[in-house]
Formats: structure tokens, sequence, C-alpha cells
């Protein structure tokens, strides 16, 4: 026996004890049917093949470890961003417990959401009575101020109708006429997570704004997009329009709901963007997105509002950030101050201070499509060597987008963008073709430990890491902190990687 | 200062009469059957249980697909469980779980991996069952040393028309018979996951058990093959039962399903007999078993010294007098263990009051383990419980502790508010909402990235976990100096 009162072996260490090891192998023998040592050695190895790369790629039906969500856990995220609103799923109950997990894991916060809990019975005859009260119980419980509607694939499916739901829903009173009940349908088995997130933008644009008189005035707006930085992100850019004194409205606005204080009390709904600054938001000049891939629609909308619209693409590094105060000072006239150049020479300093040790180094990424652009501009900025690009939810003109930019640098030639694929693939590519680090959210842990490339966790989710969404990505400040994640990892292969002593005690130097 | 049984009574019923208040007149009427302050003595704890959610309540439950591919056939570690439909169920329920297993992910292993159809639009309209053959297909190609495929269908499967069942048959057939099982575990199926464990469990019996000649090649049955069956390894919880029945000289052929493998399910039936840890979600194939293949069954209890010296005794009592002298030694050897583990803790934690909302067992399990540290559990509920879990429930609460059947988010935080327990145990979307509170909490699904908790090796775990929740200097830090 092992354990013991006084140091506590949890599993971290309990199952290496003697007598648990001795049990595992017991059990494989005797019960387990186990695939002989040999036999697996040898699939082990192929797997890691060419051939098996060849395989892999010619996959038409089976996706493997995908990195991707389906729509509605955007369409979640983007209804949170406002004032005082539940988002209400209609559809099965069992997505929302999973979305409501999936961001607490990452946030390390509470997220509220509710379901109009659909079942067999709704499968047939529609899920009018669900929504009927589950409007009204949501109303009554947690008392928003606006309830964000979009459906699972189950209501997809059967083809209910939110638009003619909500309507009865309110004649029947289940909340007040004058409510504001924006929805989106949201169908699991189109796009991904930032097609939800952009269905859900739109939704809550045209409940506002589709009857809206438009009168054009000197602000402009900003859409943030699906992102797991959301909370340092916005702070950020919040910062650095105040820096230059834009009159902004930022539709959609996380950073409190997902920030919130331990100090006795539970708000289930803290800060976000008010209802009177979306419904004002029409009126203004232009609208400028975070993230084009997850505002498609949204933009489109919006241009036809007769906003004038700018897209970037998660803008991270230098040329990003450079792109995003440029778009701000054209739209606003007003001038970039001089403490942002300033802050530009620091992270300009600071790469040209740890440049040699990024130069020519290899990467592989994968991510949201906007994501993996933002990075990819970055590393190209560091002489790094971007080789794959991989988002699962990046389609074929994403992909011509990617090779624009790797064209734009030699640092980017020989780099592939890979649109649709997975992870499983992703494997296949680091076993044929290795590089020195890998870009990705925490389930990139897994490839790190079957490939052994090190897994630098930058993207969504990541659950095995805290806090990293508080500090930003965004703006020179958030390219600084990226800077040191990348530095950071580096050094400590570097170190784990000379500190063998008798045989590599030359490179283990204390200056780096 | 110690209030009487009737106060505690008086008080809860007041709680929630007032929590009731919130709700549109027909939500009261049917939420507060799921309500209730026990009444000692009483052969249940007097609420209603499965019965539908109500719509926008925001309950905690989750759907038969969570049942099913996160519960009962996820965990099985040989055979490649393709989540059927679009991208987002796997996805969430990636790896989410703990179910520890030892193995050669993507190998030999696939527990840790998501497997979708990643259904598009033209799945829906033209239907996934072409799609699903090619699937399998790949599956057996790219992951040739996988023992067997599940299909855990997703809520568009039922509703499109797919016939899972038939490819499964063509497939099986193709690749010599191997064990292919169609899960009809659509996310609105039932009430929670409830009814897909349910399914989940029929699906063994008729594509496994019902497939199977009966004879397994190379093994010698011994009178003391027992099975742990609804036992899901989170955090080795499995483990850390099994070293004490082999300890006492039971032969484990076959753990369910944490850790488990296709061939162990397979020889279940040879078992003398099967202990079951999560009664709610295997009961349905332990007495399938029993009325097919004559094998009793036994709900035991590995949480805490008290519960795990009962139980070792009954498991015992099934067996003779080498096993039962055993048993005693076994319980003997751990004494000093849980002496010293008490004695450490049972000083910081005495008296502390706790509430749990969680799954399957562990809302009535837990508590003598809390108990053994001198803790009170004064309000506890289940998730997907049905009224056999209420009525065994009565074994272990206390008379006037509150009862919330399928809590909703507005009662549990009103019900916390009011009674400021000094720890809740429930889910990862609970858990914030409470810490903001100041409360100290724990995740009692997933063990809060800890464990084992069962077992004597657990026990200590437990303790030690208990004792730095609430013990945390942390609490002591919500207050502004210049705000008490």
């Amino acid at each position: 026996m092992s354990q013991n009162a006084e140091k506590v072996l949890d599993h971290f260490k309990l199952f290496r004890e003697p007598e648990y090891v001795e049990m595992f192998e017991s059990k494989k023998k005797n019960f387990e049917d186990a695939v002989p040592a040999e036999e697996l050695e040898r699939v082990r190895e192929w797997a890691k093949s060419w051939e098996y790369r060849e395989k892999n790629f010619a996959r038409e039906a089976l996706t493997v470890n995908p990195a991707k969500a389906c729509q509605p856990l955007g369409a979640v995220f983007a209804a949170v961003g406002f004032e005082s609103t539940l988002p209400f799923v209609h559809g099965s109950q069992g997505c929302v417990a999973y979305y409501r997990s999936h961001f607490s894991r990452h946030f390390k916060e509470p997220t509220s959401c509710v379901s109009s809990s659909m079942t067999e019975d709704a499968a047939v005859f529609g899920g009018l009575q669900n929504m009927i009260d589950g409007l009204a119980n949501s109303n009554a419980m947690y008392k928003p101020k606006m309830i964000a509607v979009s459906t699972t694939c189950m209501a997809e499916v059967i083809g209910d109708d939110l638009n003619a739901f909500i309507k009865t829903a309110k004649e029947k009173g289940s909340v007040p006429m004058d409510m504001d009940v924006p929805y989106a349908h949201t169908p699991a088995f189109v796009g991904s997570h930032v097609t939800g997130y952009d269905n859900s933008m739109k939704g809550v644009l045209t409940h506002f704004w589709d009857n809206a008189e438009r009168t054009p005035n000197e602000s402009i707006n900003l859409i943030n997009g699906f992102d797991g930085y959301v909370v340092g992100n916005i702070r950020e850019l919040k910062r650095v329009l105040g820096l230059m004194g834009v009159d902004y409205t930022l539709i959609g606005d996380q950073s409190d709901v997902w920030d919130t204080p331990t100090d006795g009390e539970f708000r289930m709904y803290d800060g976000g963007t008010k209802i009177e600054d979306v419904k004002a938001a029409v009126n203004a000049k232009a609208t400028l997105s975070m993230q084009e891939y997850c505002t498609e629609k949204t933009l489109a909308y919006c241009a036809d509002k007769g906003q004038q619209t700018v897209a970037l693409n998660h803008p991270v590094g230098i040329a990003g950030t450079d792109r995003l105060l440029m778009a701000l000072s054209e739209l606003t006239g007003k001038e970039i101050p001089a403490e942002l150049l300033k802050e530009r020479g620091r992270l300009v300093d600071a790469i040209a201070d740890s440049q040699a040790h990024i130069h020519g180094k290899s990467f592989a990424i994968y991510g949201d499509p906007d994501l993996c652009y933002g990075l990819t501009e970055f590393l190209l900025e560091l002489g790094a060597e971007p080789k794959h690009v991989l988002s699962t939810n990046g389609n074929k003109a994403w992909a011509e987008k990617m090779q624009a930019l790797f064209n734009s640098s030699p640092f980017g030639k020989g780099c592939v963008a890979y649109a649709g694929k997975d992870l499983w693939h992703m494997r296949s590519l680091l076993a044929t073709e290795p590089v020195d680090f890998l870009i990705g959210n925490t389930y990139g842990k897994y490839l790190e430990r079957d490939i052994g490339t090190p897994l630098i966790r930058i993207g969504f989710p990541v659950f095995d890491r805290h806090h990293h969404h508080r500090s930003p990505i965004w703006g020179y400040q958030g390219g600084m902190n990226l800077l040191v994640k990348l530095l950071d990892k580096i050094f400590d292969e570097m170190d784990k990687d000379t500190n063998i002593p008798s045989k590599t005690d030359y490179s283990f130097d204390i200056i780096r | 200062m110690s209030s009487t049984a009737e106060d505690i009574k008086a008080r809860n019923k007041a709680l929630i009469a007032e929590v009731l208040e919130v709700y549109p007149e027909k939500a009261k009427k049917k939420r507060q059957k799921h309500l209730n302050a026990y009444e000692g003595g009483k052969p249940d704890c007097g609420v209603k249980s499965n019965i539908k959610s109500l719509p926008g309540v925001m309950t905690i439950r989750g759907c038969a697909y969570a049942g099913s591919k996160g519960v009962v056939w996820g965990p099985i570690k040989d055979m490649v469980h393709i989540s059927h439909g679009p991208v987002g169920c796997g996805q969430y329920s990636w790896a989410s779980r703990r179910n520890y297993f030892i193995g050669t992910t993507g190998i030999d292993s696939f527990g840790t991996m998501q497997f979708t159809s990643d259904f598009q639009e033209k799945d829906i309209v033209f239907g996934g069952d072409k799609k699903l053959e090619k699937i399998i297909d790949e599956i057996q190609v790219l992951f040739p040393l996988n023992k067997g495929i599940s299909i855990q269908s997703e809520c568009p499967i039922g509703l499109i028309g797919d016939d899972i069942e038939a490819v499964a048959k063509k497939k099986s057939k193709e690749y010599e018979g191997k064990t292919i099982v169609p899960v009809r575990c659509e996310g609105f199926r039932g009430v929670s996951q409830s009814l897909g464990h349910h399914i989940a469990n029929d699906a063994i019996r008729d594509w496994v058990f019902d497939k199977s000649t009966g004879e397994i090649e190379g093994f010698v049955p011994t009178p003391y093959d027992v099975t742990i069956i609804g036992d899901y390894n989170i955090g080795g919880d499995a483990w850390s039962s099994r070293i004490l029945l082999e300890e006492m000289g039971l032969r484990v052929i076959a753990q369910w399903s944490g850790d488990g493998t296709l061939a162990e399910l397979e020889k279940t039936p040879k078992a003398k007999l099967n202990l079951i840890h999560c009664y709610r979600s295997m009961n349905y194939i332990s007495r399938h078993m029993e009325e097919k293949y004559n094998i009793p069954w036994l709900e035991y209890n590995f949480f805490g010294p008290t519960k795990i010296e009962e139980s070792l005794r009954a498991i015992a009592a099934h067996f003779d007098d080498t096993i039962k002298a055993n048993a005693e030694r076994v319980i003997a050897k751990y004494k000093a263990l849980t002496d010293a583990v008490i004695a450490k803790y049972r000083p910081r934690l005495e008296g502390k009051k706790v509430m749990l909302f969680v799954g399957g067992l562990r809302p009535r399990h837990v508590i003598g383990a809390y108990e053994d540290l001198g803790m009170e559990v004064v309000g506890t509920g289940y998730e997907f419980a049905h009224n056999d879990d209420y009525q065994r429930t009565t074994h272990y609460v206390k008379d006037g502790t509150l009862i919330y059947d399928d809590v909703t988010g507005f009662e549990f935080e009103k019900f916390v508010e009011k009674v400021q327990p000094d720890l809740v145990g429930s889910g990862i979307k609970e858990k914030y909402v409470f810490q903001k509170m100041g409360v100290p909490f724990r995740q009692m699904h997933s063990w809060d990235y800890s464990g084992p908790y069962h077992g004597y090796d657990g026990f200590a775990i437990f303790a030690r976990d208990m004792d730095m929740a609430i013990n945390s200097p942390v609490w002591g830090l919500t207050k502004a100096p210049w705000k008490k």
C-alpha cells in the first residue's frame, strides 16, 4: 500500500506505484485481448509514414479530431455580448449543457444560457409550445432585457420557424410584445461556430436595424468575432480606441460577463453592449470587423444599410495592428497618437532583440480561419517559417488568401494552407514533414505527445492552461504578449535539449 | 446553535415556497413536485423524477447522446465510437470526462479521440447512410487495430429516417462479423441522459451479447469471477476499486466501461457476480444478465471507509469463507490509513455543511464519505434520477434534508444563498456561480481534475480535496478590508 495521509498520492503518482502497475499488466494480459506488442509497434510506426499520410488525406467521409465546433456555440458567444441578454437555444437541451460546459472550461467562468428542451413529442408536433413556455419561464426567472434565440440541429431538421414562433409566443403573453427577442437560424450542419456567430450577430442587427431610419453620423462600429481571448482583446481594443479618441460602439462585448469578480455576488449578466447603443449603431458611418470570416453576412448587412465596412483578420503583430490603426484613422479622421507609435516602436524593439532565436524556426498552425491568418502574418514578421497552416472551418477562399500571404514573404515559401482538414491530417503532416513548433488549442497536446512537436497553446479552447484569455493578443501590446509566449517555449525547449550533464553542457547557456 | 430536524424542515419548506414564487403558474405547479424536505422514515424522498425539464429554466441536464456516447460507450477504449451527425456533440464531449485508460491512442486505443461524420446539409437532405458506410471503410483502413465500432446517433439521424442498423449489419458482414453497434441515442429521446444509458445498455445486449456464441477462447472460469459495472474510471476510480476486489481474492474479468475493452464486455456473461457501482446507468444490463444468464448483481458503494467496509462484507457474503476472511483482512489492512486520514482531516472539516447536485449515484453514494469526515449533507438532488434512486437515497439522508430533482439554475442559486453551506459539490456549469458567491466548490462529476475518489486510496484524496476547497485562504479575501 502506497497511499498515506501525510502525503496523499493522487492519480499523478498513485497509479505508478508497483501494486497498480502489476494490476494493469495483469488486466491487459488476462482480459483485454490486447494487440501483440510487435503488431502495435508496427502500426504505430506505419501511422507516421508517407504511405499512411496518403491514405489519411484520401479520406472523403470520416472526420477525426476536427478543430471546429457547431453554429449555436458561436450564437451563444455573440449573444452574451449584449447587455442583460439571455441566450435561448431552441431545440434539444443537451446541446446547451455542452455549450455552457465548453465555455466554462475555457474561461473558468459561468455561462448562462437556456434551452427550450425539445423532446420526442416536439420532434413530431414541432417546438412551438416549447418556445411559448420557454420564453415565459426564462423571462420570469432570469429577467433579461433581451432574449437572443438560436437553434440546434434538431429544430432545424424539423423546420421550426423562429419568426412565427416568437410572434405567437408574444401574442400568447410569454414575454411583452415590445421585448427584444432577436433570432437566428443556426443549423449545426452548415459551417461552424464562426458561422453561428455571424448569423446570431446579423440576427441582432436586423432585429434593431431593419425598420430603423438611418441618419449617418461620425461614429464607427466594431465587431470582435468569436475569440478565445475576448476578455483581454476587448479591453486592449477599448484602450487603443480611447487613446485615439474614437467615437465608437463595440457591438458585442463579452469582456465583463466572462470576467466577473469573486466578491460574494454572482452576476448572471455583466457589461455587454447596451441595447440603446446597438439601436443607435445603425447611424455609424462604418463598421469594422476584427475577424472577416466571423462576420461575412453581418458586414454585408451593414453595407446594405449604407455603412462603410472594413474586415480584418484577427490583427496580431506589427502589420496587423498597423492596418487596424490606419483603418480607424482613415474612417474617423483621427490621428494615430504618439503613444501608440511609441508602443509600436517598443514591439519592434522587442522583436529586434529576440529575432535571432525565432529566425528560421518552422511552425505548424491550426485554428479558426482569422486567427490562422493573423498568427501566420506575425510569424512571417518574426522571420519564422510557417510550413503547415490548417483550418478545419476554413474554405477555399481562405486558403487562397493564405497563399497570397505566404507569397508576400520569402519566409512563407513552401507553406501550404489546408482548408477543411482536421487534426488527424495534421498528425500526418507533422510526422512526415516535421516542424519545430506547433501552434494550436489544447487538443494539440495529443499531437505533441504522439509526434513530439512542442505545442504553443494559442487558440480556442484552451482548457488545460489557466487565464490566458485575460491577456490580449491584439494590438502592439498583444503582439508583445505573443512574442513572449513564443520565446518562452523556444527557450524552454532549448534548455531541455541542452541539459544533459557531460554531454551538452556547452550549449546550456545562462545568457540567451 | 443546533436546529432541530423540525426547524430545518420548516425552513426548507418555506424556502421551497419562496423559490417557487418566481415561476409562472403552469411551471410552478410542475416544479413544486420536484422539491421537498425529506420526511424521515418515508420510503422515498417525496419528489417526482424522470420527467421532462421545463423549457427555458436552465436545467443542468444533458441528453441521451451524452448518456450513451459520453457515459456508457465512449470509455470502451479499443473501439471507435462515431459521433454520427453534425460536429458539435462529439466536439464538446471530446475527452472531457476523464475516463482514464491505458493504451496507445490512435493505434489500439481511441478513448480520447473525436470521430465524427460531420454532417453537412446534403447529408441531412439525402441521408447519411452512404456516408456512414464509407466512414466505416475509412476507419478500417486508418485504424486497423480497432476491435469494433459503435455508431452514436445525434439528433438528426432519427429525424431524417436513416437506417443505421442496416448499415451496421451490412458492414459487419463485409468485415467478417466485426462488432459494429448502432446506437439510437439521439439527443431528443427521453428527458435526460438517462434514456441514453438505457438505450446504450440495450445495444450491448443486442449487438454484443446476442451476437456472441458464448464461447470465449482461452477463458477458464473460476468461482471468484466478478465484474465492475458502472464505474467509468474517472480519475482512475475503477482502478482503486479493482485493487480491493483483487486483494480479497476475487478475479475481475471485466470493467464497465472505464478502461474497458470489447473483450471484457464479451466475457461479462461468464461472471459469478456483477458488482454495480452506478446503478442508474447500468442496472438495465445487470438485470438482463440476471434474467438471461442467472448472474446475481449487487449495488456497492466504495466512497468512504464506512461504506467501503459494508460493501466489502456484502460482496464477500456472496462467496466462501476464504473470501469472507480476506475481506476482513483487507478492511484491517487499510484501517491505519483511514484512521490517519480521518485524524488529519476530520478536525478541519467537522460540522461543515454540504449541498450536492450530481448525476447517477453520487447524490447518495458520497454522503457516507462526507460523514466519515464529520461533515453533513444538508441538500441533495439528481440530474436524471428515477424514483428508485430516490428510494435508495432514503438510506443515506437525514430527516429534513432539502431534496431537489432536476434543479434549475435559479433554484440552486437561491437554495445555496439561503442555506449557506460550507461546500457545494456539483458540475462545471455550477462551479463558478458558487465560487463567485464565495462558496467553496468541488466538481463532483470530474473530481475537479483530481481523483480517484473510490476505494481506500481514493478516500485519502477525497478528504484532502474537500479540505483544500473549504479551507483555502482565498475565501478570506473575497471582501475588501475597507468594505468589510
